[in-house]
């Protein structure tokens, strides 16, 4: 049996694309056997963030429509043998998705995968809806920043409610807190919330935070998950994520502002 | 410097805890709200209007509430009637 991963916000662009081929490939390396879905119909960018765009034939829709098999939309990663990508369709709208056919294919997935990773559209209609309804984690990604968090706690509503684990009484979705694009130092100055600011209100577990970085434009510039740009601060923060996720127990980075050349000279550390 | 960046970092009205305390406010208010049936708004619109009929009271002095335990169900009406209370014409 897999486990089904949402990687959900409600508010756009604030990073779970990013998020979702970074924590795909980390359960990659780690030797899981992990497939990352775009459930992002008629607006697909999955594939461009995992460098895998020019080798979509068929797509989700296809699958769930009967057009193709499952085995003839995944996408294996060309740097890892373990992850596989199912892209979302560009044409279709996303009406093609259906509740029976999303979780028929997750059903199919789950005998051969460890992990399912559902990368969710913003919003929360119908994609983002069927994204987070058959999940067991949900990765709620936040931006330190008032609108953000005030979407991610309407869908900490909406997993603990109109869940499938909601509406059978199941044990609830376990949420976890993914702060994205956190600037250290603009904390410190009092013009961003800090973690814990963040974590005052939405009080959710703290898979870790990840720093506002340059490296995240350059992995989708060349269509490689940040997470293998090891040198890169945010590529090292999605690893920690990874790590704790799988029970591993990682202090927190990349919370504290970087010590400037002074601060590296005089600082110690 | 150091004085200067520590006189923003604990100043209490710094954007950051402008931001935080009015997110405090508004998601708590969200989470009140939440799984309350949707006529509920309409519900206490329509009820003021007809109390409108008979007593002259505020627009906010009736407070509906619902709330939903294991097996039930409860619609709580609270209705301030003013002092002394004039029919409205
Ligand atoms: N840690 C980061 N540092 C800098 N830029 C980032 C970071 N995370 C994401 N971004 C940038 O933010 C933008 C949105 O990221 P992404 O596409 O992952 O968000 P999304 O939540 O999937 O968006 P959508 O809601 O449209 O699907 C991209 O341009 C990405 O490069
Ligand atoms: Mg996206």
């Amino acid at each position: 049996m897999a486990r089904i991963i949402v990687v959900t916000s409600g508010k756009g662009g604030v990073g779970k694309t990013t998020t979702s081929a970074a924590v795909a490939m980390g359960l990659a390396k780690k030797g899981h056997k992990t497939a990352v879905i775009d459930f992002d119909v008629g607006l697909r960018n999955l594939d461009l963030i995992m460098g895998c765009e020019r080798r979509v034939v068929y797509d989700f829709v296809n699958v769930i429509s009967g057009e193709a098999l499952l085995n003839q939309a995944l996408i294996r990663d060309k740097h890892c043998d373990l992850l596989y990508v199912l892209p979302a369709s560009q044409t279709r709208d996303k009406d093609a998705l259906t509740q029976e056919g999303v979780g028929k294919v997750l059903e199919d997935l789950s005998k051969d995968f460890k992990y399912i990773v559902c990368d969710s559209p913003a919003g929360i209609e119908k994609g983002a809806h069927l994204a987070m309804y058959f999940a067991d984690d949900a990765f709620v990604v936040t931006n330190p920043e008032v609108s953000s968090v005030r979407d991610s706690d309407r869908m900490l509503g909406i997993l603990s409610s109109k869940s499938r684990r909601a509406e059978q009484n199941l044990e609830s979705i376990k949420e976890y807190l993914v702060l994205t694009r956190y600037s250290p130092d603009r904390v410190k100055l009092g013009d961003m919330l800090s973690v814990d600011d963040v974590q005052d209100i939405l009080s959710l577990h703290l898979l870790g935070v990840i720093p506002e970085s340059k490296s995240v434009l350059s992995a989708s510039n060349a269509g490689v998950p940040v997470i293998l740009d090891e040198k890169s601060d945010a590529g090292q923060a999605y690893e920690d994520i990874v790590a704790r996720y799988l029970g591993e127990n990682r202090p927190h980075r990349f919370i504290e502002e970087k010590k400037g050349i002074f601060g590296k000279l005089f600082g110690g550390k | 410097m150091m004085g200067l960046l520590d006189y923003f970092k604990t100043n209490k009205s710094s954007s950051a805890s402008i931001a935080k305390e009015r997110l405090q406010i508004l998601v708590a208010h969200e989470r009140s709200v939440r799984g309350q049936p949707s006529y509920l708004p309409q519900l206490q619109k329509e009820l003021l209007e007809v109390i409108r009929k008979y007593i002259d009271v505020d627009q906010d002095a009736i407070t509906v509430n619902f709330e939903q335990d294991e097996d039930r169900e409860t619609l709580e009406l609270n209705i301030v009637v003013p002092d002394n209370p004039t029919k409205h014409t």
